[in-house]
């Protein structure tokens, strides 16, 4: 897997933005949580507004939505594995399995698709837009948080 | 993605994490996480097995349980895969008086269709022409390689944006072409590699670079190793 391994190693040279310490909320018992995908893989719905480059917004996905788009600018991974499967990297049908056989509480109603491809320090998603999509998520009775990249 | 789960976590949200590329997540410590060394784009590991996909997340939900963290662990299993270009036809010289990609381009539309109606209309065609007006942004990037500037030859959109459309365009019309799911690389490769069109997004890239257009504009008209 030559290919992977050189992006996997670029990426591992990019900046990153630092954290001192590991913020931490203990979850209530799986069989109990509301569980929510959030993805950095830039999906959105057909009419959703597409992500434009180091896009710092997130679009929302309903429960429900299967027709997705995938809108991330970055051309370093493969995107057959999302044509053939949506859950491989939005995993909603594993979930609703997952819901249906108890192992988790529910399924929450929304879902949401950051773009991965961000600038260095990713200062407008820590300050503002992650914090509104935290408290969107919060407003739901989300738990757990399910985060995917691609 | 990391730094989603610290902010999250910070505002009362447990988080898991499934990682693409360990060492960023080692630098960047998120409070849960799982790393799968599996193809970039299938974090779940493989398209259309539900058993791996729930063997993924229950790993990964297990990691909820821990009293403390940060924790990182490791999946099992590494999935190989071959870049060897997919075995797929492409369709014989039609139209003479056009270039051979929007040609080839042209003939692909069908296959394209089946294979988007096989997924309900599910498609990542769109982001500046849909599936109709591929062969348009073909010829534009034709002309790009010959030597016309990338903002005079016609593009609806930026080329990165265009080059996407025709790669999935492409990509898309390949799994009706094929009866097996392809290897993650295969499909990419036979694009850049097979395809008349692929090529011509190439040469085009390399025409922009080789104009002095700045990088932004071209680079990610392809994966960094093209």
């Amino acid at each position: 897997m030559s290919a992977d391994s050189d992006i996997r190693a670029w990426a591992a040279g990019l900046p990153a933005p630092e954290f001192d310490t590991t913020a931490w909320t203990t979850p209530p018992p799986l069989a109990g949580a509301t569980v929510a995908i959030v993805t950095t893989a830039a999906l959105h719905r057909r009419d959703d507004e597409p992500f434009g480059p180091f896009d710092v917004g997130y679009r929302v996905i309903d429960r429900t939505d299967r027709d997705l788009v995938l809108g991330h600018w970055s051309p370093n991974f493969d995107r057959e594995g999302f044509a053939l499967d949506l859950d491989v990297v939005f995993p909603i049908d594993r979930l609703e399995e997952l819901a249906a056989d108890g192992t988790i509480g529910a399924v929450a109603p929304h879902h949401l698709a950051f773009a991965g491809n961000q600038d260095d320090t990713v200062t407008k998603v820590r300050l503002d837009t992650a914090p509104k999509a935290a408290q969107q998520l919060r407003h739901d009775g989300v738990d757990v948080v399910l985060l995917t990249p691609v | 993605m990391c730094a989603l789960a610290h902010v999250f976590e910070a505002h009362g949200l447990a988080t898991v994490a499934l990682v693409a590329v360990r060492p960023v997540a080692e630098r960047m410590h998120p409070p849960r996480a799982l790393y799968g060394e599996f193809p970039l784009g299938r974090p779940l590991g493989v398209p259309g097995d539900a058993a791996f996909q729930h063997d993924v997340l229950r790993r990964a939900f297990a990691l909820l349980e821990r009293p403390e963290g940060p924790v990182l662990e490791d999946h099992p299993e590494v999935i190989e895969f071959s870049e060897t270009p997919l075995a797929c036809s492409l369709p014989p010289r039609y139209d003479p008086d056009v270039p051979e990609a929007v040609d080839e381009a042209r003939a692909l539309r069908d296959a394209y269709e089946r294979s988007r109606a096989a997924r309900d209309g599910r498609t990542s065609v769109g982001r500046v022409a849909e599936a109709a007006a591929v062969p348009d942004l073909v010829a534009a990037f034709v002309a790009i390689a010959e030597g016309t500037p990338w903002d005079q030859a016609g593009l609806p959109g930026d080329p990165i944006s265009a080059a996407h459309d025709v790669r999935t365009y492409y990509e898309e019309a390949a799994l009706d072409l094929v009866d097996v799911s392809p290897d993650p690389g295969a499909a990419e490769a036979w694009f850049y590699e097979s395809t008349a069109g692929g090529r011509a997004v190439l040469a085009a890239r390399k025409a922009m670079q080789d104009a002095g257009v700045p990088f932004a504009f071209w680079f990610y008209m392809a994966r960094a190793t093209r």
